[in-house]
C-alpha cells in the first residue's frame, strides 16, 4: 500500500492536499484539468518535490529518501532516454548506474528488450527508433529496475491513439505483476478506461480517493463532469 | 576548492603585492595620466566599435550573399587571434610603411603615425568591431519576422518601430562589454602605446615591475585597475550584456523593407568595408609571414614547444576548473566569471612571484605561472560556454539521472559529458588559442631561455628584425587557429550521435 498522509503541497498561489492510499496490484489513473497538480503529486512521491506530510510505503515513511533510494520508478513526459547512449546502455542503467555491468547482466538487458518487442535493437541509439519503440525502451528500463511503485507521468502523450493504446496494454501486461502499485497521469478518460482499475480525480486543490474506473465513468461525479464539460 | 583558488589568485595575489610593497604612496601625475588614458581609450574604442558595427549588423541581418556565412565565421576570428599578430597585421596596413601610408605618400601627403591613442583605438576596434557586430546582429535576428511584416503592412517605419527600440536595448550592453575588455588592455598598449601620453594602467604596472621593481607603485596601480574593472563589471552586470557567442547568426530575416538602390548600396558598402578591415591585415600577416619564414631564428622551435606546452597545461586547467564549477553551479560560477575579468594578469603574476620567491627562483616557474595565469584568464569565457550547457543537460536529464541513482563522477561521465562535448570542445579551443597567443605575464618574468612564441615575436619586432617577426607571426597565427580547430573539431565529432 502506498499512502499519502496529510500531504500538503504549496507553490505560490497553488495549493493541493492529499490524504489517500493506493492498493498494490492495481493501476490508478490520476485525472484532472491542466494545472490541477497531477504531475506534482507524482513528483512528490518520486522525491523530486518536497511537501508537508508523509509518503508511506508499506507503513514506512519514505519522505526523507533520495529519489534513487525510494521504491519508485518513474517515466516522464519526455527525456526518458539518454540520446547519446545505445538502447542497451539506457536499459542497463536500471541495473548499474555506472554502466559497469557484470558478465550475465547484458543477457538480462537483452531478455528485457525482447520482452517489450525490441529484440536486436540494443545497439541502436534512441534517435534511430520510432516514438513507440523509444517508449518501449524506456518501459524496459523501468521494468528492469524492478521497483514496486511505478509512476507514469504521461510518457505516451506524444504517441498516436493506436500506439498509445498498445503501450498502455503493454504496461498492464508487464507492469502489473508482483503486486506493484501503478499510478498514471492522464487527461484522457479513454486511457483510464483502457488501462486503469481505478480513477483518482484531482481538482480544486485536492486529490480525491480513488474509485473503480468503470463506476466513475458510468456515474461521473461533479468534478469529472465539469472536467469533461458535461455538467448541466 | 576551485573557487578558493580563483580567490587566492585574484584577491590573494593583490594582497601579496600590497603586503610586499614598501609603502603605497598617493597617485602621482604619471599614474593619473595612465588612468585618464585608460578610460579615454576604452570609451573611444567601445564607442567606435559599437557605432561602426550598427550598419554592418543591419546589412548582415537583411542581405543574403555568397560568402555571408564565411564572413560571419570570420567575425569570430579576432577573439582567438593573438594580439601581437593582429597588431603586426595592422602595422602592415596602417603603419608608417604600411599600405595606407604608401597610398597617402603616392598622393603627395605626409605619412601618418599609428602609434599613440589613434593606434590603440584602431587595434581595439579591430578586435571588438566583430564582437559588437555579433552582439547587435543577435538583437536584429531576435526580432520576429512577423513584426517586420506587420510594420511594413501598416506603412510604419521599420527603423522607428523595431530597429531603434532594439538598438536602445542592445547597445548599452555591447558598449559596456567592450569597454570592460579595453580597460584591461596590455599587449596593444605595449606595442602601439607607451610614453607618458599613451600608457594604460596595465602597461604602467608592467613598467613599474619590470623596469623599476617598484612593487608599491605596481600595487597601487593594480588596486586602481581592479577598482575600475569592478565598477565597469558592475555597470555591465546591471545593463544586460547580449550573448556574443550565440548560434543561429547565419539566419537571414525575411524583410520587406530596405529594397531601394540607396539602401542596398549602403549595405554593400558597410559589408565590403568591414570585410576589408578584417581581411586585409590578416592577409598581410600571411603574405609577409611567408616571405619571413626563411629568416626565422633557431630559437623559434623551442619557443613553439614552450607555447604549445603552456597552452596544453592551461587548457586542461581551464576545462577542469570550468567543469568542476559548473557542477557546483550557483554563485561560484558568477564569482569565477567576474573576478578574473577584473584582475590584472600582471598583478596576479607579480603576486605569485612575491609568494614563491622565498621558496623557489621565480624565473624557473615563469612558464608554469604563465599557464596558470592563462587558465585563470580564460576561465570566464569557458564558463560562459560550459555552464549554460551543463544547466541544460541537468534541466533535461537531471530527474532521469536522479531516478536511476546516477551520482558524482558517474553522473558527469554518463549523463553530462557526452551531452556537452560541443561546448566543451569550443571552450577548450578558445582556452588553447587564448593561451597560445598570450603576451602578458610571460613578458614580465621570462628569462632569455624561456621565451614563448609571442614573446620571441615581440623581441624580434623590438630589435627591428621585421621579416623574422613576420615569419613568427604566421607560425603563431597558424598554431592558434590549429589549436582552436583541433579542440573544436574534436568536440563536434559524433557529438550529435
Amino acid at each position: 500500500m502506498l499512502m499519502l498522509e496529510n500531504l500538503n503541497v504549496r507553490q505560490g498561489d497553488f495549493h493541493l492536499t492529499a490524504n489517500v492510499g493506493f492498493a498494490a496490484g492495481q493501476i490508478t489513473a490520476l485525472i484532472g484539468p491542466s494545472g490541477a497538480g497531477k504531475s506534482t503529486i507524482l513528483s512528490v512521491i518520486a522525491g523530486f518535490y518536497q511537501a508537508e506530510g508523509q509518503v508511506l510505503w508499506r507503513g514506512e515513511p519514505i519522505t526523507d529518501l533520495r529519489p534513487d533510494q525510494r521504491p519508485v520508478s518513474i517515466l516522464f513526459q519526455d527525456n526518458n532516454l539518454f540520446p547519446h547512449l545505445t538502447v542497451s546502455q539506457n536499459v542497463g542503467l536500471a541495473l548499474r548506474a555506472s554502466l559497469r555491468l557484470t558478465r550475465d547482466e547484458p543477457r538480462r538487458v537483452d531478455e528485457m528488450l525482447a520482452s517489450v518487442g525490441l529484440s536486436g535493437m540494443g545497439a541502436r541509439k534512441p534517435a534511430a527508433l520510432s516514438g513507440g519503440q523509444q517508449s518501449r525502451a524506456a518501459l524496459a528500463r523501468l521494468l528492469l529496475q524492478d521497483r514496486p511503485v511505478i509512476l507514469l507521468d504521461e510518457p505516451f502523450a506524444a504517441l498516436g491513439p493506436g500506439l498509445k493504446q498498445e503501450m498502455l496494454t503493454l504496461v498492464r501486461e508487464r507492469a502489473l505483476t508482483d503486486n506493484r502499485v501503478v499510478l498514471m497521469v492522464t487527461h484522457d478518460p479513454q486511457d483510464a478506461l483502457v488501462a486503469a482499475d481505478q480513477i483518482a480525480l484531482v481538482d480544486e486543490g485536492q486529490l480525491f480517493a480513488p474509485l473503480p474506473a468503470r463506476e466513475v465513468m458510468d456515474n461521473p461525479p461533479d468534478v469529472l463532469q465539469r472536467y469533461l464539460g458535461t455538467s448541466s | 576548492m576551485v573557487i578558493a583558488l580563483v580567490l587566492v589568485l585574484t584577491l590573494g595575489t593583490l594582497l601579496a603585492v600590497l603586503w610586499r610593497a614598501e609603502g603605497v604612496g598617493g597617485l602621482g601625475r604619471a599614474e593619473w595620466a595612465a588612468i585618464r588614458f585608460t578610460v579615454l581609450q576604452a570609451i573611444l574604442s567601445a564607442a567606435a566599435s559599437v557605432v561602426l558595427a550598427i550598419p554592418v549588423a543591419r546589412a548582415l541581418s537583411r542581405r543574403r550573399f555568397r560568402g555571408r556565412s564565411v564572413l560571419i565565421t570570420l567575425l569570430g576570428a579576432p577573439f582567438i587571434l593573438p594580439v601581437i599578430v593582429a597588431v603586426m597585421g595592422l602595422l602592415a596596413v596602417f603603419g608608417r610603411n604600411g599600405l595606407l601610408n604608401d597610398a597617402i605618400s603616392m598622393a603627395g601627403g605626409d605619412r601618418i603615425s599609428i602609434y599613440g591613442l589613434g593606434g590603440v583605438v584602431l587595434a581595439h576596434v579591430f578586435f571588438n568591431l566583430p564582437l559588437a557586430v555579433r552582439m547587435i546582429l543577435q538583437g536584429w535576428i531576435a526580432i520576429p519576422a512577423e513584426r517586420f511584416r506587420l510594420v511594413v503592412s501598416l506603412g510604419a517605419s521599420v527603423s522607428a518601430m523595431l530597429e531603434r527600440p532594439m538598438l536602445r536595448a542592445v547597445l548599452p550592453g555591447a558598449f559596456m562589454a567592450i569597454f570592460l575588455i579595453c580597460l584591461t588592455s596590455f599587449a596593444v598598449a605595449l606595442v602601439l602605446g607607451g610614453g607618458p601620453k599613451a600608457t594604460t594602467v596595465e602597461l604602467a604596472i608592467y613598467q613599474a615591475v619590470r623596469f623599476d621593481f617598484d612593487l608599491g607603485r605596481a600595487a597601487l596601480l593594480a588596486a586602481v585597475q581592479f577598482g575600475l574593472s569592478i565598477i565597469a563589471a558592475l555597470a555591465a552586470w546591471f545593463i544586460t550584456v547580449p550573448e556574443g557567442f550565440g548560434a543561429g547568426l547565419d539566419r537571414v530575416l525575411p524583410r520587406w523593407d530596405g529594397a531601394s538602390l540607396w539602401e542596398r548600396s549602403c549595405d554593400a558598402l558597410a559589408i565590403a568595408l568591414a570585410a576589408a578591415f578584417l581581411i586585409l591585415p590578416l592577409s598581410m600577416v600571411v603574405i609577409k609571414g611567408m616571405i619571413g619564414l626563411s629568416d626565422l631564428p633557431a630559437s623559434v622551435w623551442p619557443a613553439i614547444a614552450r607555447s604549445v606546452s603552456v597552452a596544453a597545461v592551461s587548457t586542461a586547467l581551464t576545462i577542469t576548473a570550468a567543469v568542476l564549477l559548473s557542477m557546483r553551479g550557483g554563485r561560484a560560477v558568477g564569482v569565477a566569471s567576474a573576478l578574473p575579468l577584473a584582475a590584472s594578469s600582471l598583478v596576479v603574476g607579480t603576486g605569485l612571484f612575491v609568494v614563491v620567491q622565498p621558496m623557489f627562483n621565480p624565473g624557473k616557474l615563469a612558464l608554469l605561472v604563465t599557464a596558470l595565469m592563462n587558465a585563470l584568464m580564460a576561465l570566464p569565457f569557458a564558463l560562459r560556454v560550459i555552464a549554460p550547457a551543463f544547466e541544460r543537460v541537468e534541466a533535461d536529464y537531471g530527474r532521469l539521472a536522479d531516478s536511476i541513482g546516477l551520482k558524482g563522477w558517474a553522473r558527469v561521465r554518463i549523463s553530462v559529458l557526452p551531452r556537452i562535448r560541443k561546448p566543451l570542445g569550443f571552450a577548450a579551443g578558445l582556452a588553447a588559442a587564448l593561451s597560445m597567443g598570450d603576451l602578458g605575464v610571460i613578458a614580465l618574468f621570462a628569462t632569455s631561455d624561456q621565451q614563448t612564441l609571442p614573446l620571441l615575436m615581440y623581441q624580434l619586432m623590438g630589435s627591428y628584425r621585421t621579416d623574422a617577426a613576420s615569419g613568427a607571426a604566421l607560425v603563431l597565427l597558424s598554431l592558434s587557429l590549429c589549436a582552436f580547430w583541433i579542440f573544436d573539431r574534436g568536440g563536434r565529432a559524433d557529438a550529435d550521435a
